[in-house]
């Protein structure tokens, strides 16, 4: 009973609460970075980390935060492993934090996280949080990866930055503007209802 | 009045718990930054060297990044970084470190390389906020191929849309401009430091 109570809290945010294609939350960097795949799977990435620590962190201190004042609190949290982070990663890794740099300062302002914090955390066990946050991560990574992939294809005629169609290929460059995000993401969530079975 | 008494201590409670998790978390980003500011700028210095080797090469005998000095822009307002590149003592090209405002996403900073001659070798991207996959091909061998053997300040130093040689990254010119400006911005430096020099020569 326990373990599957696990298992559907790991699982839950992959297809059944997909944060992006089911939730629709964290539409900011969603639409924002998703112009190539890697950039996608960057901040898909740097979003899982934040998440684990930030559900862990907030259902640690739950007893300690009172009703009232909770949202302000989970802000702090979160801003505070933020930046804590990013400043880490410019000291340690400067390769990484040159190619996710620009994603970091976004997490803190991807209501995915504040979302998981006052809908899951607040009422669970660290364990249980932890598992969310990865199952909730998972399905972010994926989803903009996937975006990501779409719009780099479409636009830029590359994968992961390795040209598919050569040199001189004429691209939808509108799939990596603006628009194209709105365009790609609705199509990408019709293909996901139909798919999961919702009419 | 007992419902008033929980309410007081509650808003008791509330204000303590506010204060300490800021406090806490103050002293922690505090902590962190004093540990990393080092690192960081260490990060940041290697970042340039690799920069400066990648615009001038290394067929030097000193050691440009030390060899630095501080130079004002053509209107003086600025002023910019010039590493020379000595072999037997005799400066053979130089690096400078640029930036411009004018980019898509706001500032962009680049390290252009130039050889004794003024004309360009390279340039490499210190830093920008350009749209990724878009702007950001600023960055691309494909763009910065074009740039080596130009002189800056010229009629054809410019994006084919106003009228110069320079291919612009498609739908991002504005980008391509902006490296253009910080270019130009270095050369004009560069050129204002080369007249002073020369009337100094002259007076002796």
């Amino acid at each position: 009973m326990n373990k599957n109570i696990s298992i559907e809290n790991l699982t839950r945010g992959i297809i059944k609460e997909n944060p992006t294609l089911v939730m629709l939350l964290g539409m900011c960097p969603t639409l924002g970075v998703s112009t190539s795949a890697e950039n996608g799977l960057g901040m898909g990435l740097a979003t899982l980390f934040v998440l684990i620590l930030s559900n862990f962190g907030i259902s640690v201190l739950k007893n300690l935060i009172p009703e009232g004042v909770r949202i302000p609190c989970y802000i702090i949290v979160i801003a505070s492993f933020v930046t804590v982070i990013e400043m880490l990663m410019a000291a340690w890794f400067p390769a990484l934090y040159k190619s996710l740099g620009i994603y970091i300062p976004l997490i803190v302002v991807n209501c995915i996280i504040l979302g998981r914090a006052e809908a899951f955390a607040s009422k669970n066990n660290a364990f249980q949080s932890v598992l969310d946050a990865i199952g909730m991560g998972i399905g972010f990574t994926l989803s903009l990866t996937v975006l990501g992939s779409i719009r780099e294809i479409l636009g830029a005629g590359s994968f992961f930055g390795i040209s598919l169609f050569g040199e001189e290929a004429k691209t939808i460059l509108l799939f990596i503007m603006p628009p194209g995000a709105f365009l790609a993401l609705s199509f990408m969530i019709i293909m996901f209802n139909k798919i999961r079975g919702v009419k | 009045m007992k419902k008033q008494q929980d309410k007081k201590d509650s808003l008791i409670k509330m204000t303590l718990a506010l204060t300490l998790i800021t406090v806490v978390s103050a002293l922690i980003l505090g902590y962190t930054y004093e540990i990393t500011k080092k690192p960081i700028a260490e990060a940041e210095n290697r970042a340039e060297l690799a920069a400066i080797e990648a615009v001038i090469g290394t067929d030097y005998d000193n050691n440009p990044y030390q060899d630095k000095m501080l130079i004002p822009t053509k209107h003086g307002k600025e002023k910019l970084e010039l590493y020379p590149a000595r072999k037997n003592g005799k400066i053979t090209s130089f690096a400078m470190k640029t930036f411009s405002n004018q980019g898509f996403g706001g500032k962009i900073e680049l390290i252009v390389g130039f050889n004794i001659n003024g004309r360009i070798l390279n340039y490499q991207i210190l830093s920008s906020k350009e749209t990724p996959g878009l702007g950001s091909k600023i960055s691309e061998n494909k763009f910065k191929s074009q740039f080596k053997g130009f002189v800056a300040r010229t009629s054809s130093f410019k994006v084919t849309k106003d009228g110069g040689d320079i291919d612009g990254v498609t739908a991002a010119t504005i980008s391509s401009r902006a490296v253009i400006d910080a270019i130009n911005r270095a050369y004009g430096a560069y050129k204002k430091l080369n007249r002073g020099e020369n009337k100094n020569e002259q007076k002796h």
